[in-house]
């Protein structure tokens, strides 16, 4: 241990002992000088104190909102219109709130300082009053009434089918990372199954795209166009996106904190989420005038010693940009088994897919 | 059990008078093995449950200061931790697995081993047969077990810090598939069997003292004291004790099907998993079901904490603002309402599960009803305050404290409660704020004002009032400095249970405020020391208690001896003729439960 860590235990230690002295000291004075006379004393010192709480509290509210507020998301608004409502939500909540908040920690602080104990002075004997309890039943009730009712709104929005037309993506968490699926041209996931997951063989979410006689799985065609990527996933601006959200291993979840959004991973219970991103992340980089910055992914379940770790990004670009971007990848089928890329080989089986088996197994 | 308990009544009554005089001694010979050890007397027990308790809390305490300086200074070494754990902090610095063994414990420890057996063990054990009027609990013999059984559960969670693979390390809500295969993390190996012998030990403990509180308070109560009579401190034990029997069972069930996972091949909570390059066994399992179940205990287990609490500040409020409780029906009404919706809300912690919306809208209902019973508590206890002669004694501090940290922390609730904002704030600082506030740290204030106002009555002594006012007003004060700022964290969407955030472009600005937080938890920490130091000396050297009734308060466990043995009452136990809250009542400042209700007495 170094000299300073000693000198830092020393001194807690000698303040420690300094504190306990002159508290007994205290007590012992307090004793000579009659316990009455020190309860008084110390009676309105506290009193004081709780007063001087009240205020330096309100002050300190004030003050941490002024030097936080910016540290917040809401200077810069939501990056999803669904956002958009659930701080409209935010404010509606804070305001009702913020008010009970004020009122009550007054009356709390203001009555004690108020009604300190003092010479001659008699407590109301006041045990019930019946129109008082009925109406702040009432009139809670009344407040939260009116949050439930903007709340379920906002809900049954958020939580309500997604538009047709979404683009949907396929999120799957893994200790610790993100797989991301898109259907590709078919518009259609492939099956998957997590016994022929294979990291080695470039299938990590188990597309069943052979047969396996020993598990009982025909291939699904609809597989051989699915592309499959890491880390980063792709939405268009005001296209809203649909997240089909899975797991390989233990719950994850899905954290959007620019979007307002998060829904968790589960392995073997499919989830889902959609929103609408309202800025590409290029323009937001203007608009905030911070050059690094991304739309982030984080993993908002305990899932394991590197939770922390368990970044991925979103970024969000014009219809064009995603197709171009689109255009660039190359379905997983074909990097997982190159001999079969009609890019390097012409005239393959993609193309040999009957219509009846992609039917089959439309979108599950 | 009740012929047991009228068995020790009768005993106690048919001993003769002298015995109860030599108090020291009680009324049958004991050795220092069963006086202090295995004692059967409730004071007793209480006093062992408060000590564990504290010890726990030290721990609990001490996890969350090293972690928070992990939190506060990322970069920083500190060669006296590597000293102290060893390869978890391998050249000063903690490991990511230490940091979550140390979340999951503080998290553990505090919840149940302290806010639960440390507040109701002991307050319900010292409280009910006094205030009761009882000569002990109904069960002497399985209150002494609940004890043993909560002890045994420590020695076992205490063993699973020193396995090589690290204890439990998933979050205190051991949520599988994390904590049923040892292939997902360490701490999910042999610290997990110890983590679920352990806290089926505990739910026994739970379960034995539950049953005997309400045991106790249904059928031990004295001549005179009719339900409607007890002080609000028993019914908050009363309904504390109803909670933890109906739900702690449930979550012992969950435990279960989780050994079972974890040994027997079962699939309750596993399906399609696929994990260090194999796909496992598992098929048609679901991991909701544990959250389903955990949170079915969870939820209530805020209220096994927050009641007692609850009424322990109500009675403390009353005693010292020398005024009735205002609208003590009320009170209890909110009581059993709390009670009755406790098991109505579990599923709002599982919003973001992928559990169905609509049905989701009846867990945001249910859980907003919540804010009605509590609204009315709070302006009850505001109104008690109103035009009173107010003492402010460090219990009464404490009390007071306790209401604005309730009520704080309550109001972000109606944030978390209403699933369209939940979607959003889930398992980010925003909770951490909240749930600190409103359960840990308020329940925390309301056990030190429980402790600080019944000292007396338990170790027939005072603490050092100084030293109280001081750990008052440093742990207010800092209670609101560490929580208040992170509400802010949470808005910025920062998750809980994270070791480090430097490779995160949304969360690495609060570097600053984050070592604020970590100074901030260190210098409380060091008030609650200062308490420890208070309470241990005091227990030896404090003041001595020389008025039977040192606050003026009505209960009947002033009118007990300064130092009541085993037994509680020398003679006969008292009649009571009124209820507890007659303070300033025609013109007199206090009139005890025990005081015949006389002619030309005004009526209410």
């Amino acid at each position: 241990m170094s000299t300073t860590t000693y000198m830092v235990i020393a001194a807690a230690v000698l303040v420690f002992i300094v504190i306990f002295q002159i508290a007994k000291a205290s007590e012992y004075v307090s004793v000579l000088k009659g316990e009455d006379h020190s309860r008084k004393q110390n009676n309105r010192i506290n009193g004081f104190m709780l007063l001087g709480f009240m205020i330096l509290g309100f002050i300190g509210v004030w003050y941490c909102n002024k030097l936080l507020y910016k540290t917040t998301l809401f200077p810069h608004g939501s990056a999803s219109v669904e956002g958009e409502k659930i701080d409209e939500m935010f404010m509606i909540t804070t305001a009702v709130t913020g008010l009970i908040f004020v009122i009550t920690q007054f009356l709390l602080f203001y009555f004690a300082w108020k009604y300190q104990e003092k010479e001659g002075q008699k407590a109301f004997y006041f045990p019930h009053n019946n129109k008082l309890e009925l109406i702040w039943t009432v009139v809670p009730a009344i407040f939260l009434t009116v949050l439930v009712v903007f709340g379920l709104k906002f809900w049954f929005r958020i939580t309500s089918d997604a538009p047709k037309g979404a683009l949907e993506v396929e999120i799957v968490g893994k200790q610790f990372g993100w797989i991301m699926r898109y259907p590709g041209k078919d518009k259609n996931f492939g099956r998957t199954y997590f016994r022929v997951i294979s990291d080695e063989n470039n299938n990590s979410l188990g597309q069943v795209w052979e047969n396996n006689d020993s598990l009982k799985l025909t291939a699904d065609p609809a597989n051989y166009d699915d592309v499959v990527t890491t880390t980063t996933m792709y939405v268009v601006k005001n296209r809203p996106v649909k997240l089909i959200i899975g797991s390989r291993d233990v719950i994850h979840d899905v954290g959007l904190n620019h979007f307002r959004l998060k829904m968790d991973a589960v392995p073997g219970i499919p989830t889902t989420l959609w929103f609408t991103p309202n800025e590409t992340t290029k323009e937001r980089r203007i608009r905030t005038g911070n050059p690094d910055f991304v739309y982030e992914i984080s993993c908002d379940q305990m899932c394991g010693n590197g939770h922390y770790s368990m970044r991925g990004i979103i970024e969000v670009v014009t219809q064009e940009e995603f197709d171009v971007w689109m255009a660039k990848q190359k379905p997983n089928y074909y990097v997982a088994k190159p001999e079969k890329d009609p890019s390097a080989a012409p005239a393959v089986a993609d193309t040999t897919a009957k219509p009846a088996a992609i039917a089959a197994v439309v979108n599950k | 059990m009740s012929s047991e308990a009228t068995h020790v009544q009768q005993q106690t009554l048919t001993v003769p008078h002298e015995t109860h005089v030599e108090i020291h001694h009680g009324h049958h010979h004991e050795t220092f093995l069963t006086k202090y050890v295995f004692s059967q007397d409730h004071k007793t027990i209480a006093k062992q449950f408060l000590i564990t308790g504290m010890f726990w809390a030290l721990i609990g305490g001490l996890f969350s200061v090293i972690f928070r300086l992990q939190l506060g200074f990322p970069e920083a070494k500190f060669p006296w931790l590597e000293m102290l754990l060893g390869e978890w902090a391998k050249g000063g610095q903690l490991q990511a697995e230490a940091y979550y063994a140390l979340v999951t414990m503080h998290g553990t420890v505090l919840v149940f081993f302290v806010l639960t057996a440390g507040l109701s063990g002991t307050f319900s054990n010292f409280l009910i047969p006094l205030q009761v009027g009882a000569r002990d609990m109904a069960s002497p013999f399985l209150n002494m077990l609940s004890y043993w059984f909560f002890f045994t559960a420590s020695i076992v969670m205490l063993s699973s810090l020193f396995v090589q693979t690290g204890p439990f390390s998933g979050g205190w809500t051991a949520y599988p598939p994390l904590s049923a295969l040892g292939e997902a993390s360490p701490g999910s190996k042999v610290g997990m069997d110890l983590w679920l012998v352990s806290m089926a030990l505990f739910v026994v403990s739970s379960l034995l003292g539950g049953l005997n509180y309400i045991a106790t308070v249904l059928n031990m109560r004295t001549k005179g004291m009719s339900m409607t009579r007890l002080p609000l401190t028993i019914w908050a034990f009363f309904f504390t004790a109803v909670l933890g029997v109906l739900s702690f069972p449930v979550l012992l069930s969950g435990f279960i099907l989780l050994i079972f996972d974890r040994h027997f091949g079962t699939s309750f909570y596993l399906s399609d998993i696929y994990i260090n390059g194999q796909a496992l066994p598992n098929e048609g399992g679901s991991a909701i079901l544990y959250q389903h179940l955990f949170w079915f205990l969870g939820h209530p287990e805020v209220y096994i904490i927050l009641l007692p609490a609850m009424g322990m500040a109500s009675e403390i409020l009353s005693v010292n603002s020398r005024k009735p409780i205002f609208g003590y029906m009320a009170m209890v009404g909110s009581l059993f309402a709390i009670t009755i919706l406790a098991f109505l809300v579990w599923a709002h912690h599982m919003f973001v599960t992928g559990l169905n919306p609509f049905l989701g809208a009846f867990f945001v209902l249910l859980t907003l009803l919540i804010a009605v019973p509590s609204a009315i508590k709070v302006f009850n206890w505001l109104t008690t305050l109103w035009k009173g002669n107010i003492r402010f004694t460090p219990a009464m501090l404490f009390a007071m404290g306790f209401v604005s940290l309730f009520i704080s922390g309550g109001l972000t609730g109606i944030f978390l409660g209403n699933s369209s904002l939940d979607i959003h704030l889930h398992d980010t600082y925003f909770v951490i704020a909240h749930f600190h506030i409103v359960m840990g740290v308020a329940s925390m204030f309301g056990m030190f004002a429980g402790i600080y106002h019944w000292y007396p009555k338990m170790y027939s002594r005072y603490l050092n009032n100084t030293l109280g006012y001081i750990h008052f007003w440093v742990t207010m004060i800092g209670a609101y400095l560490i929580f208040w700022p992170m509400h802010y964290e949470g808005l910025a969407g920062m998750p809980r249970r994270y070791y480090k955030f430097d490779i995160w472009e949304s969360f690495k600005h609060f570097g600053t405020l984050n070592q604020f937080i970590s100074i901030v938890s260190i210098i409380v920490f060091l008030a609650q020391i200062l308490f420890l130091v208070n309470f241990f000396y005091s227990i030896w050297k404090g003041r001595k208690v020389t008025t039977q009734n040192p606050w003026g308060a009505n209960t009947l466990e002033w009118t007990t001896p300064i130092t009541p043995g085993h037994g509680n009452w020398s003679g006969e136990i008292p009649e009571v003729h009124r209820w507890a809250y007659d303070y300033g009542k025609d013109g007199k400042e206090f009139t005890t439960q025990t005081t015949p209700v006389s002619a030309d007495e005004s009526k209410h």
